[in-house]
């Protein structure tokens, strides 16, 4: 059984936070929504400052529109700075949906958004008016994960009303993945002969072409028609072992009846073959072939790459969820993963880790919540990883324990190209096994005074 | 093609300008524009900003976490000794501090932090949530200062409350309170204040060997590899100079009117501007140190012989392309303009996010006819003027970065977050370098706006 130890009893102070605030999750899942527009409800420092750490990671314009709520606002209410900025975003950017996301500040103050949407309709009715979708993201109250979920359910929630007519297609609530693997699940999809809606769908709108002009907003992005036609999908799968009890796929369930299947995001080859074989069920298709051979090609590799890895110790840490699917990974291919570790708390990351480990995993990870970068700091001599999993926020520590740094997740701040990480099905499987391995026969070449061609 | 007329909203148009279209009256200071999807950032940032390299000091953030983690260690400021201001620490606040005030965390975060570390001073930054809750900040620092024994400074820097101006004055406020604590007695007589250097890349380093050079005592870098004694006794430097945006200048505005310091402003920014801030100081002190002026020649002259030459190389390839830039502080355009002129290029747009009614003024007054100049501006704006203008690089920051290679146009990074040292003589060299291998890439001819307008000159071409 995995061990939880309370993370600071005489918790007071946050050193080098491992975790992001709510509205940033909110505005990259509003970002996957064909032809909408992320709105900050707020002062104008948040929507900046999100921007410039978005814009880092993806390397792609992000625009998110703010209220820009001064002194005055902040004391009489942010409504009327709310609808103006609505109407300006209209103006310029032609928005098929404008998805508004509150901040500390208008959370504090009381804000009523729904209202002012009220109001707003009211007003404005007689204009040809975008969707609008709100989501209450105080940031006090949870990490970025929890806009990401939150954003997804008011998308399945405030725009999917009625029973559609059955499509025959799956839903697939991909939680926070990189554009690369979104388009690596469309793919999956696509060989099942399945159609898919996937929500959100960044894969387009977070890693676009070069083009011949500036588009004010990119194309991609899930369409809201399909969103609105999820009641009438087969099935839905949701991935995260650590997802709030509410989400848009138990909203589509309880409401419409769709199935929900829950299940981890798929990394590794056991997360994996649990996709697979609900792709199979719901579609009643055989595992294509290609995959077959992805599968046994990542078994192989597996095999061809064992001795390397086994036994070394990982520190994995980032959002609960994908650290629940890379401990299932690390723990199969017997690394030891002696801390597991995520920025927020009560989402159930002890269960889920102990639950995708047992039976495999060697050694228990040690699961931490609540913890920043000092508090995992603080444990490595004890640790003494040979390997740190997750994003760039932990280059420091690995530069400071001279142990390599395998870079997954968000903000890739310090690599190129953190959109294009593959980590999901059996292909992402594969190309985290091979960086993993690789990192490991790097770290045994450079630490040899001997310059060994062939190891 | 968008028109400019749905790029540009009819409220934003007064903060637009074009050089030699009328007199130059460009609205300003203003609040952003709900929905415009502003490049300004907040309060916060401004005193950020401007504290952030104090290396030798805590900076806690007293917010939820957000504020915090989008701050940690973003800037490229080195610091000679202690790294403290790399890290990053936040009260994150939570419900429950929301609703019953935060003010006991904040003791407890400093009581715990400040035996952990050992800071020589605690900055403590309100964000927008502490100014709504009311916590009284001023009386918890000065708690903690008596229980410490170290200044605890308040920033009062909620977001809300301005743009990133404000930030700046409140950094100054705080770090004003520090001023006049040190000892004195072996500063010299002719002897300066760097005010306004961050020292991004090692910038002030480079700076500072130039004033050893001259003669000159430099007592405190404000804040570029800064130290909380050294900013205690700067007040007894015999002069202040305050670099580019101004973000300092109310703290020598501070010095100037209490211990009755002169300040001037100075750019380290391309040739021209680097030579004439030297010769300012060496002007100011030739009375006290006659020898000063020709040393500073000698160190002028010594540094542009090895530089025009390697220079001359960039211009070849650089001469007549077009340049936009958005920066934050206008006064770092005016250097700007006339560093591309050095290397033959015409500057045909100019912006930014905290400009005064005077520094657009003089911006008007150093650009060509129909260059544009820019308050505030967005980035459908930005790429309207990229496009209008044909440009060929532009010159900003992280947000305007994709921006700018989304329309298939070189750039270079010249804000906070730079790791490349441009600023003295060897700093124009590596400005030009940059620029260069930008401009000159091959990629550019493969990009569909500019792949496309190839080929159409291409039809025309073989239709005639
Ligand atoms: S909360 Fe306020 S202080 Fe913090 S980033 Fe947002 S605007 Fe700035
Ligand atoms: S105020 Fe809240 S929403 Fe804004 S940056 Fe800070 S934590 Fe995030």
């Amino acid at each position: 059984m995995s061990k939880v130890k309370a993370a600071r009893p005489n918790f007071v102070s946050t050193t080098n936070a491992c975790k992001l605030c709510t509205p940033l999750g909110a505005s990259l899942a509003f970002r996957g929504v064909e032809g909408a527009i992320p709105f900050l409800h707020g002062s104008q420092g948040c929507a900046t400052y999100m921007r410039r750490y978005i814009i880092s990671h993806f390397r792609e314009p992000v625009d998110i529109a703010s209220s820009a709520l001064g002194e005055k606002n902040a004391i009489y209410g942010g409504g009327p700075n709310l609808k103006k900025g609505i109407l300006n975003v209209m103006k310029k950017y032609e928005p098929q949906l404008i998805g508004v996301a509150t901040t500390c500040l208008t959370e504090t103050i009381g804000d009523d958004v729904p209202m002012y949407f009220n109001e707003f309709y009211k007003e404005f009715g007689d204009l040809d008016l975008p969707e609008l979708v709100r989501v209450s993201t105080p940031s006090y109250n949870g990490t970025h994960t929890d806009g990401w979920h939150g954003a997804v359910r008011s998308l399945v929630e405030q725009l999917c009303l009625e029973k559609a007519a059955p499509t025959g297609r799956v839903n697939i609530l991909p939680n926070m993945v990189s554009c690369e693997d979104v388009r690596h699940l469309r793919d999956i999809c696509d060989h099942f002969g399945i159609g898919a809606t996937i929500l959100p769908d960044i894969s387009e709108t977070l890693d676009g072409p070069a083009l011949e002009d500036y588009v004010k907003i990119p194309e991609g992005g899930t369409p809201i028609r399909d969103i609105k036609a999820m009641s009438g999908a087969e099935a839905t799968i949701e991935f995260g072992r650590c997802l709030p009890a509410r989400t848009g796929g138990s909203s589509l369930e309880e409401r419409f009846g769709v199935p929900n299947h829950r299940l981890g995001l798929p990394m590794g080859l056991r997360e994996s073959d649990r996709f697979f074989e609900a792709l199979e069920d719901i579609s009643g298709t055989p595992l294509p072939r290609r995959y077959e051979l992805e599968r046994g090609r990542l078994v192989d590799a597996y095999v061809d790459g064992h001795k390397y890895v086994f036994g070394k110790r990982a520190v994995v840490y980032g959002e609960e969820d994908l650290v629940v699917g890379l401990c299932a990974f690390l723990s199969e291919i017997g690394v030891d993963v002696v801390l597991a570790g995520t920025g927020s708390r009560g989402k159930g990351l002890e269960e889920a880790v102990a639950r995708v480990t047992d039976g495999v995993a060697r050694v228990a990870p040690e699961v931490r919540e609540g913890v920043d970068f000092h508090d995992i700091a603080a444990e490595a001599g004890e640790l003494a990883p040979d390997l740190l999993v997750g994003h760039s926020k932990g280059y420091r520590y690995a530069k400071e324990w001279g142990v390599p740094l395998v870079r997954v997740g968000f903000p890739i701040h310090d690599r190129f190209g953190g959109q294009r990480i593959r980590t999901v099905g059996y292909g992402g499987a594969q190309a985290l096994f091979d960086r993993v391995v690789n990192a490991v026969i790097g770290k045994k070449q450079s630490d040899s005074s001997i310059g060994y061609g062939y190891i | 093609m968008s028109t400019i007329s749905s790029t540009l909203l009819e409220e934003r148009k007064d903060q637009i300008h074009r050089t030699g279209e009328g007199a130059i009256d460009i609205a300003c200071n203003r609040e952003s524009l709900a929905g415009a999807v502003s490049q300004r950032a907040c309060v916060f940032c401004g005193s950020r900003v401007v504290l952030y390299p104090i290396a030798d000091a805590l900076h806690l953030v007293h917010g939820p976490i957000g504020c915090a983690v989008y701050t940690w260690d973003i800037r490229g400021s080195l610091s000679s000794g202690p790294e403290l201001h790399r890290l990053s620490f936040s009260t994150d606040l939570q419900e429950t501090d929301v609703i019953f005030g935060g003010e006991k965390k904040l003791e407890a975060a400093l009581d715990e932090l400040i035996d952990r570390h050992s800071p020589k001073a605690a900055f403590v930054y309100s964000t927008c949530i502490v100014g709504l809750i009311g916590d009284d900040l001023e009386a918890v620092c000065r708690k903690m200062a008596e229980k410490k024994g170290i200044p605890v400074l308040p920033v009062m820097s909620e977001g809300f409350k301005g743009n990133k101006r404000a930030g700046y004055l409140a950094a100054c406020n705080a770090m004003f309170r520090l001023v006049g604590t040190g000892d004195t007695t072996d500063i010299s007589p002719v002897s300066i204040n760097i005010f306004g250097d961050f020292n991004l890349a090692g910038e002030i380093w480079i700076i500072r060997e130039y004033f050893e050079r001259m003669g000159v005592q430099v007592v405190a870098n404000v804040t570029g590899d800064g130290r909380v004694a050294d900013i205690g006794r700067c007040h007894s430097a015999a002069l202040n100079l305050v670099q580019c945006s101004g973000a300092t200048q109310d703290l020598a505005k501070m010095l100037e009117e209490k211990y009755g310091t002169p300040f001037k402003r100075v750019s380290y920014l391309g040739i021209e501007d680097m030579a004439e801030s030297l010769y300012k100081v060496a002007d100011f002190f030739k009375d006290r140190d006659p020898g000063i002026v020709e040393r500073t020649q000698t160190l002028v002259r010594d540094e542009l012989s090895r530089l025009m030459p390697e220079l001359a190389r960039y211009r070849r390839d650089l001469e007549g392309k077009k340049v936009a830039m958005y920066v934050g502080g206008s006064f770092k355009a005016f250097s700007l303009v006339k560093a591309f002129r050095h290397l033959g290029m015409k500057v045909v747009m100019v912006g930014s996010q905290t400009g005064t009614s005077e520094d657009y003024a003089e911006l008007a007054e150093i650009t060509d006819p129909g260059t544009v100049i820019i308050d505030d501006a967005n980035p459908l704006e930005l790429s309207h003027f990229i496009k209008e203008k044909d440009v060929d690089v532009f010159v900003g920051g992280v947000k305007e970065r994709p921006i700018a290679f989304k329309l298939g146009v070189g750039f270079c990074d010249h804000n906070h977050e730079r790791k490349e040292a441009l600023e003295g003589f060897s700093g124009m060299l590596n400005f030009a370098r940059e620029i260069h291998s930008s401009v000159m890439s091959p990629v550019w001819r493969f990009v569909p706006r500019r792949a496309g307008r190839a080929e159409a000159v291409r039809k025309e071409a073989v239709n005639e």
